[in-house]
């Protein structure tokens, strides 16, 4: 293990972190709050530690997979702790424990807070709240990669280790340059959405932080309501702007060089929509009883759908007492989570067509015991070390997920409560149902229930692996 | 530089490393998947999985804004036709290794219908090496500048050597003889020695100067300058075929043990003059019978490095016969350094070196600086002769005032034809090749040599 890269880069993350909190020192300046204060102390000392370590260089520049792994789950633990402290210094937040949770929340893109009141917050730190799945969304290490010159073969397996999906790809032969195009798009449709919705009536820091929200796919709102009070043109942008952000930003790439027909030939992006609009149609039907007309009926659980399975976790009303039949279609999109390479959290939906398939060649071959079959996606062959190692990912997740149900079955809450709450933060969605609902908050958790959910929220935002590699004893073994 | 590899063998992934280094965006293709995989891992490279020569695989490769296309898979064919494509699809410029000594007699046909920016043949710059270091076997390793006017000849001091404990200043006025010691390598270090700089036995030094003056320097340092009378090959490969046609042509007289016999008569037709010995080269009676203790110098070219790394260290053990070792696919460098096996051929490094001087070639707006350039001890040393042209800001101007970037040294200077090793006065003109020897990687123009 080489401890000194990784010292170095997390000292780079220190910096970062002081960079990021600028902006909510602003919005505090601008509005006159004194917590703004907090950020300036916090902004202070990261970067009086930064400057003391970034003297020690690396020894050498040895690094592999595993220093990868290590780095980026320790730099999200490390972002995540100091980015708890202004929460913690301001007041607003009563425990340590309680601050950090939200920062958890927020980086990982989740968006399960444990206030009862989020109204009653100042505004820079309601703003940073927000702003937390801003930099969640597309992740530090890839806005490191992108801006900092970090030679040597280092950068590709930090990039594996933080990026969503299966398989990451590049978009163009160096990481450097890959890293910028992501941040150039992810920008550019942040910039959009702000300027939409200032169109359709919101004021510039509304504007902002919800859509920090809703490009890194976070779901933290201004209002108790979540969404539910801002007209319908707006939820409408909400409804596009979180569809896009759930979709492999390789889309969006592959339609600024002007090859359209590899991008709406993605596999994955056919089947994003097609379950988007199926489970919008078969909610819209359940639900029509509880609404005036069959339009607002369908806006409101498409709506539902698109925030649950890009895993952003707004809401324009409590569907938490929709029908039963309803509440199980939004608990399965909960677990599909969107696509990979998107800001979007949960199993991505390509991995489940790589399960479904080799499913469906397992059972062909049960039939034709000499036949080969090759699994193919997107008009190329899916290698076999690719699907084990989505079979091992799902063998993984469904082991976390009933881990931690039990973990959190001891607080003697309900059954819902208990596998919603952990498959939704473990999803990095955000509400789940009954106690967890969109209604509801984390804030009745024991201490220990809520370490299990930030595990599980940083767990499922970087993909498993980096976690458990950071947990097993054979990482720290010489 | 967009640059397409399509191969990621042994010589194709040695490109992808010397180039990745050097900046460059690189996308390299194969057919087997777990080439292109390894390779994406250790470097910052995009992998593509297909078959380089097909059209829609170089498009997935974004061949319309590539610059380069170097094709090195094992098939000369495969090679030729990826280039032909991409010359086609995307206008760029194309290398393309050949090795068939069938296509390579009608190179220059070839490389001009095809359109072709470079053909490379590692074989036969392997051979030329050798050839060049049997021309002189006391040198470890020779590389020549100014279309072979000036030689860089590596030496390793002897001890009780007239050099030993000597300073350089000392060395150059004691032999009056009109050459330069670019560089010394001491243990695991590398110098770029000054006037004061005091050398020891067992240093390994670069000699620059003229052909005639270093052949001089030598004959006073008393070292036997004459070349080898007669070759003992083993393994009779494309390397053999290309070698043993040089040496045949200065009249060596040539020895092959091959020791498959379809390629002993094949090469017995090719080259009438050599003696063609049908046997297994790691077999001791048949190399004793086949009077290897006499030989004047052994080169080991089989395809397996293990095979040559033993059987010249046998020939160290029983013969007092100049070593030269093909290496072609260990990455131990310093394990083999340290074996003393005299002078180790690196084929891939020889196509890398020349592929990164065509690069740094093209890179340049205003056409090839650079003529030549060679890569030492590790990678941390370059050679490179440039062509000085007009508006340089080196022209016309005393050596000594130039502000040139430290551990930079001006070896020599090719003045119309006559080789000239630079002092404090003398001035570099327009149309002169200049050669620089530094620890400096990367550059690229001659004004790279001064400080900002």
């Amino acid at each position: 293990m080489n401890y000194s890269v990784i010292r170095y880069i997390l000292f780079r993350v220190l910096e970062f972190a002081a960079l990021f909190m600028t902006l909510p020192l602003l919005v505090g300046l601008i509005y006159g709050e004194s917590s703004a204060f907090y950020f300036l102390y916090v902004m202070a000392g990261c970067l009086a530690v930064s400057l003391v370590g970034r003297r020690f260089k690396p020894k050498n520049q040895v690094f592999y997979a595993r220093e990868g792994f290590v780095t980026v789950s320790l730099s999200w633990i490390l972002l995540s702790l100091v980015g708890a402290l202004p929460f913690y210094l301001s007041g607003e937040f009563p425990t340590y424990t309680d601050a950090l949770f939200e920062t958890i929340s927020g980086l990982t893109t989740t968006g399960a807070t444990v206030l009862t009141d989020v109204e009653g917050l100042s505004r820079c730190i309601q703003f940073w709240r927000c702003f937390t799945h801003w930099i969640g969304g597309m992740g530090v290490l890839v806005l490191i990669l992108a801006v900092l010159p970090l030679s040597g073969s280092y950068n590709m397996h930090l990039m594996r280790a933080e990026s969503p999906g299966p398989s990451v790809g590049k978009l163009v032969p160096k990481i450097k340059n890959t890293a910028m195009i992501l941040y150039g798009i992810y920008l550019a449709i942040t910039l959009i959405e702000i300027t939409a919705l200032m169109f359709a009536g919101l004021n510039l820091y509304e504007a902002s932080t919800l859509t920090f929200s809703t490009v890194g796919t976070g779901g933290f709102g201004l209002l108790n309501t979540s969404i539910g009070s801002y007209s319908m043109t707006v939820q409408t942008i909400f409804i596009i702007f979180m569809l896009l952000c759930g979709i492999n930003f390789q889309v969006f790439y592959l339609l600024l060089i002007k090859r359209p027909k590899e991008a709406f030939g993605s596999e994955e992006l056919r089947y994003y929509l097609g379950i988007v609009l199926a489970a919008s149609l078969l909610i819209a039907v359940n639900v029509r009883g509880f609404f005036a007309s069959g339009w607002e009926a369908f806006h409101h659980s498409m709506f539902q759908v698109a925030s649950v399975i890009t895993t952003t976790g707004f809401a324009t009303l409590d569907y938490n007492v929709w029908p039963e039949f309803s509440r199980t279609i939004l608990f399965l999109l909960t677990l599909l989570g969107a696509c990979a390479g998107s800001t979007g959290g949960g199993f991505k939906v390509s991995r489940l067509i790589v399960l479904l398939r080799s499913v469906k060649n397992e059972i062909f071959s049960v039939i034709h015991p000499r036949s080969i079959k090759k699994l193919h996606m997107d008009g190329h062959i899916v290698e076999d070390g690719v699907i084990k190692s989505i079979q091992v990912y799902t063998m993984i997740y469904v082991m976390i997920l009933l881990g931690s149900f039990v973990l959190i079955s001891l607080n003697e809450f309900d059954f819902v409560t208990n596998i919603t709450a952990v498959a939704t933060t473990f999803n990095n969605v955000g509400p789940g149902f009954n106690m967890v609902g969109p209604a509801g908050n984390y804030a009745a958790f024991s201490v220990f229930s809520k370490l299990v959910l930030m595990f599980d929220m940083l767990a499922g935002r970087l993909e498993l692996l980096p976690m458990m590699v950071l947990l097993s004893p054979r990482t720290w073994r010489r | 530089m967009q640059i397409i590899i399509v191969g990621c063998g042994n010589v194709g992934s040695t490109i992808v490393e010397k180039l990745s280094k050097e900046g460059h965006n690189i996308t390299v293709i194969d057919v087997k998947s777990d080439a292109v995989k390894n390779t994406t891992i250790n470097y910052d490279v995009m992998g593509i999985t297909g078959n380089g020569a097909s059209y829609s695989t170089q498009r997935d490769a974004g061949i319309e804004d590539a610059d380069l296309m170097i094709a090195v898979t094992g098939s000369d064919e495969l090679n030729l036709l990826c280039c032909l494509i991409a010359k086609k699809a995307g206008g760029c410029h194309t290398i393309a290794r050949v090795r068939n000594p069938v296509y390579s007699r009608e190179i220059n046909f070839i490389k001009e219908e095809l359109g072709l920016s470079m053909v490379i043949n590692p074989e036969d710059a392997a051979a030329m090496e050798i050839a060049r270091v049997l021309k002189f076997p006391s040198a470890i390793k020779i590389d020549t500048f100014a279309k072979g006017r000036i030689e860089l000849v590596k030496y390793r001091v002897e001890e009780g050597s007239f050099l030993c404990d000597k300073a350089l200043k000392d060395v150059s006025a004691g032999m009056k003889c009109d050459v330069l010691v670019c560089m010394v390598e001491r243990e695991e270090n590398v110098y770029i020695p000054d006037g004061n700089f005091i050398l020891r036995a067992k240093d390994e030094i670069s000699v620059v100067g003229s052909v005639k003056n270093s052949i001089q320097f030598f004959k006073k340092l008393g070292v036997p300058t004459m070349r080898a009378k007669s070759a003992f090959i083993v393994g009779g490969g494309e390397t053999a075929y290309y070698l043993a046609k040089q040496l045949i042509s200065i009249g060596v007289s040539v020895k092959i043990v091959e020791r498959n016999k379809e390629r002993c008569e094949e090469l017995s037709e090719l080259l009438p003059q050599a003696m063609l010995i049908y046997g297994d080269g790691t077999d001791r009676d048949l190399l004793m019978e086949e009077g290897l203790p006499k030989a004047e110098s052994f080169v080991a070219l089989t395809n397996f490095d293990e095979e040559n790394i033993m059987l010249s260290l046998f020939v160290k053990s029983i013969s007092k016969a100049k070593l030269i070792t093909k290496v072609h696919r260990i990455a131990y460098d310093e394990i083999i350094g340290g074996l003393e096996l005299g002078t180790v051929i690196y084929p891939k490094y020889i196509t890398a070196e020349s592929i990164v001087k065509h690069v740094r070639a093209l890179q340049n707006s205003i056409g090839s600086n650079i003529e030549t350039l060679y890569r030492m001890s590790n990678d941390r040393v370059e050679a490179l002769e440039f062509i000085v042209k007009e508006d340089s800001p080196v022209v016309g101007i005393p050596l000594q005032e130039l502000r040139l970037k430290p551990n930079m040294l001006l070896c020599s200077i090719n003045h119309k034809g006559n080789i000239i090793t630079p002092g404090g006065q003398s001035k570099i003109a327009v149309g002169d090749t200049v050669v620089i020897v530094t620890t400096i990687t990367g550059l690229h123009d001659i004004k790279d040599i001064l400080k900002p």
